[in-house]
């Protein structure tokens, strides 16, 4: 079957598996920053902007998500312009193997655009179903707070 | 603080990592991020059993299946046995696995292989394998190991490097100082303490993962998710009867490893596939897979004896390992020994110590190298027990452990007595600023005010515990590290290293070392790690050694190739090379005449004694300088439910000089947080037969951000003389810390002495409910 679906602004046809998973599709449609790290939907490294929402993207059929809008980590930069969640999570520190950071950039790009000013219990709500093994979270956490500001300073 | 302790202008601060870009914007830089046409895709079937004889496999069917390509077994693959532990030659671990076996020993060892068009077909042929097993007998636990008429489980002839293949000892460490039976005797208090550590795994966020495929001149290039490339040469060479100079190994970033991809788990298969069919190879575990079949920490019980003099002397101190190695020795024997090694030298005012032990077959899952790398398992009953002499002494632990704590300017025999599956290497300790960081670590954890108060809120008790720690940096007069420099005309650097970046960041760390020598800017430093074909060799990323020895290997290059630079600046300036200064990306003299480095390097490729300005160099490290660190935690326990927070964690460190302090700062966030999931959540759950009951990461709980306590990293001011720049090591030391600290701060709180990790909720209230009857 064929569905057609929007992926950082680029619009594509593309024949599927009815069986497939978005995230296997969008591997294989070249969004490598999507990546697979359990395929149960426990560890976010897989998270998507689907319409707006992060969704890990290995729990939902690719025939689901005919007609979406779909965001990926390499969808974030504009005009060649890092995102300012990509920066800060650069200049914070929080990128150590940077496996779990697509997934981790997506959670916080859906968190702090429902919620510019979270509290530091509200970004790790946010970040609560992405793992990672390599930073304790805390440059995590601290690179959420640095997004919020820029995010809060480049909006007003 | 010691005296030498330099100005830096380019370590010291926390820089970018290296590959912080396109590591932030996603580009495809993984394993499997590259896609190649006709890739085959490989899965492999396992064993349901714990132990069993293979008695006959048919592959027919599977092989009949449109879109199989090869179905490998026992019957087609080479039989050499060789060890998946990636460490140095030779190895100090046994010799004891295949490709394919005629006898599985866990649920999860490797029966067949099946490569096929797509992974969907791979898997059904998995299905059409028929196997006739015939099902032993199977050791289930550390205690049925070590009985005498245990089922043997590598009763093979051909496994060398086994201790005692028919008692199913891997491996039998036995080393003393001192007399500790007249240690005993002479000492005025005793106390001994038994600890049992569990099945936990590393958990990558990325799994095992491998692509192989042949070159334009058909040689075996095998790009891997691995944290020691040339081990892996070597090793599939060896297993695959295949040359060294055939293959070809590619890290590229990998994520993490934490010791789980110091192992050699797919790469031997994946190879042989493509070298069979001439096509790409795919192996990527499945975080099930993972889980079953990889590798995870050595469960152990350690029961440690110390004895001391009333004034709070240790004078005896005796440790006993029992390690379970599993199905395969895969560092049996060095895991074991650096129980020992990595814990007993913090307490060297003991004249008398004794550590034995041995490390036994089981058939449970596989156990192998993991971040803390048997240290950890070490200083729970050690830091438990120093925390019930101080209770006897009637002494303050901090005080205690001060009294007794190894310090700059001292020794301990073990150093010498105890190595890596050898003896080990004599040496002083010449930084240690463990007085510092417990100071440091007590005044943040408000230790005076807080210690033995039991503050309650409601059914919550406060209270806060704490242990001092040491590792090492690298292994001494076995690792080696080695870089080259090239210069380039732009007065930029090529940087080439085999040291393996898995996350640590150390492309970067190695990068600020030679800009510091070189003085030129990060950016002026182009960092390529970890190739075969290009970089010269290093051991990998192991045994906290890659700041230390690739790190010393890296400024030696550097110096070496500034010498070369000055050589040609002086014939420039017309002046003797003494004196000249390389700094801010030029060459100046005393009267402040200068060339740039661009101007050098065109001088030096293009007009005058022309030659490449390119040096290599090699680091042998002669010790291992431990860091060192104090590590202290409030916790509050529910005494109704038995449930814990940790409202404050606070660590200091000395690791010498950081060469980045918020990459140094992150090692440790993630290692202690790694310890805490250790000390509280994670556990691998076993069947009566040997399964692992809950391979996926909902059921395998390692911390979320929101299980995270707040945590305070203190690097502490501290200088090196023998490290690069004044550092050591600062990769393993956090993940020792987290148990023994919060098991002292529950009997702070509660009295109740936790000896089984993990700390469940069930664990402490079953303590509580004991202490009540």
């Amino acid at each position: 079957m064929k569905i057609t679906l929007t992926v950082n602004e680029i619009r594509h046809e593309i024949e599927i598996d009815p069986g497939e998973t978005l995230l296997d599709l969008l591997r294989r449609t070249g969004y490598k920053s999507v990546k697979k790290g359990c395929g149960s939907g426990d560890c976010g490294a897989c998270a998507v902007l689907l319409d707006g929402r992060a969704v890990n993207s290995c729990l939902v059929f690719a025939a689901k998500a005919d007609g979406s809008t779909i965001i990926t980590a390499e969808g974030l930069e504009k005009d060649g312009d890092l995102h300012p969640i990509q920066e800060a999570f650069l200049e914070e520190g929080a990128v150590q193997c940077g496996y779990c950071t697509p997934g981790m950039e997506i959670a916080t790009l859906d968190l702090l655009t429902h919620n510019p000013n979270p509290s530091e219990e509200e970004i790790k709500e946010g970040l609560s179903g992405n793992l990672c093994r390599c930073t304790g979270y805390v440059k995590q956490i601290e690179a959420v707070k640095a997004a919020a500001k820029k995010m809060n300073k480049g909006a007003s | 603080m010691n005296g030498q302790k330099r100005t830096f202008h380019t370590v010291g601060k926390s820089l970018q990592k290296v590959d912080g870009l396109s590591l932030v914007t996603g580009k495809p830089m993984f394993v499997n991020d590259i896609d190649l046409p006709g890739t085959l895709h490989v899965k492999i079937l396992r064993s349901p059993h714990a132990h069993a004889q293979i008695l006959a496999i048919d592959s027919s069917k599977a092989e009949a299946l449109p879109g199989v390509i090869l179905v490998l077994t026992h019957e087609n693959t080479p039989t050499t046995r060789y060890t998946t532990a990636g460490q140095g030659y030779p190895e100090p671990s046994p010799y004891d696995s295949r490709i394919f076996d005629t006898k599985v020993r866990f649920i999860g060892d490797r029966v067949a292989a099946v490569a096929a068009e797509t992974e969907d077909i791979a898997l059904e042929a998995l299905k059409l394998i028929e196997v006739q097993y015939e099902e032993l007998p199977a050791v289930l636990s550390l205690d049925e190991a070590l009985s005498s008429d245990a089922p043997v489980i590598h009763d093979e002839e051909d496994s060398p490097g086994i201790y005692d293949a028919a008692q199913n000892i891997v491996a039998d460490v036995d080393i003393d100082a001192g007399d500790v039976t007249r240690g005993f005797a002479e000492s005025e208090i005793v106390v001994e303490t038994t600890c049992e550590t569990q099945y936990a795994q590393h958990t990558p966020i990325e799994p095992h993962v491998v692509l192989s495929y042949l070159d334009v001149d058909g040689r075996l290039v095998l790009r891997t998710s691995t944290q020691v490339p040339f081990h892996v040469r070597r090793i599939v060479a060896y297993a695959l009867h295949i040359p060294v100079h055939r293959i070809h190994v590619i890290k590229p970033r990998i994520g993490g490893g934490f010791g789980t991809k110091q192992e050699v788990l797919l790469e031997d298969l994946a190879g042989f596939v493509t070298l069979r069919t001439g096509r790409p190879a795919l192996i990527e575990l499945t975080r099930q897979e993972e889980f079953i079949s990889s590798r995870t920490r050595h469960p152990m019980r350690v029961r440690v004896k110390l004895g001391a003099k009333k004034d709070g002397t240790l004078h005896a101190i005796e440790m006993e390992g029992l390690s379970n190695t599993g199905a395969y020795g895969s560092h049996g024997l060095t895991v074991l020994s650096n129980t020992g090694s990595k814990t007993l030298p913090l307490y060297n005012k003991a004249p008398n110590v004794h550590f034995f032990g041995k490390a036994v077959y089981t058939n449970l899952p596989v156990a192998g190298a993991y971040r803390g790398y048997g240290a950890t398992q070490g200083y729970f009953p050690l830091e438990t027990a120093m925390d019930e002499l101080a209770e006897r002494l009637n002494l303050d632990p901090i005080e205690l452990r001060r009294r007794n704590h190894i310090r700059s300017g001292e020794t301990s025999p073990i150093f010498e007595k105890l190595g890596e599956g050898r003896e080990g290497v004599a040496f002083t300790i010449k930084s240690c600023e463990l007085p510092r960081c417990i100071e440091i670590g007590a005044e943040r954890i408000d230790w005076a005010k807080k210690r033995g108060k039991r503050i309650r809120e409601g059914s919550w008790v406060h209270g806060i515990g704490m242990s001092i720690h040491m590792q090492g940096s690298g292994i001494p007069q076995i690792d080696m590290g080695a870089a080259t420099i090239k210069m380039n005309e732009d007065g930029s650097f090529n940087l080439l290293i085999g040291a393996t970046d898995l996350g640590t960041g150390s492309d970067t760390i190695l990068g600020q070392i030679a800009a510091e020598v070189l003085g030129v800017p990060l950016e002026k430093v182009i960092v390529t790690s970890s190739d075969t074909d290009i970089t010269p060799f290093d051991v990998g990323a192991y045994a906290s050694s890659t700041t230390y020895v690739s790190g010393t290997a890296v400024e030696r290059a550097a110096e070496k190739v500034r010498e070369q630079i000055i050589e040609v600046a002086a014939a420039m300036l017309e002046t003797e090379p003494e004196g000249l200064m390389v700094a801010d990306e030029r060459v100046t003299a005393h009267d402040g005449r200068s060339v740039t480095l661009t101007e050098v390097c065109q001088r030096a490729m293009y007009m005058t004694d022309q030659f490449q300005i390119a040096a290599t160099a090699s680091c042998v490290p002669q010790e291992s300088p431990p860091p060192f660190m104090a590590s202290f935690a409030e916790v509050a326990v529910d005494t109704e439910t038995g449930f814990i927070k940790i409202p404050k964690y606070v660590v200091a460190i000395d690791c010498g000089t950081a060469i980045n302090p918020k990459m140094a700062q992150g090692q440790m966030e993630g290692s202690i947080a790694n310890g805490i999931g250790y000390a509280l959540t994670e556990e691998m759950l076993l069947s009566s037969k040997g399964r692992v009951r809950n391979p996926t990461l909902f059921d395998y709980k390692i911390l979320g951000s929101l299980d995270m306590p707040p945590l305070e990293v203190i690097l502490v001011d501290s200088y090196e003389p023998t490290g690069p720049m004044g550092a050591k090591s600062v990769a393993e030391i956090g993940i020792n810390a987290p148990i023994p600290t919060i098991a002292n701060a529950i009997y702070d709180a509660v009295g109740i002495r936790l000896k089984k990790t993990p700390f469940t909720p069930e664990r402490i209230l079953a303590a509580l409910h004991e202490q009540r009857t």
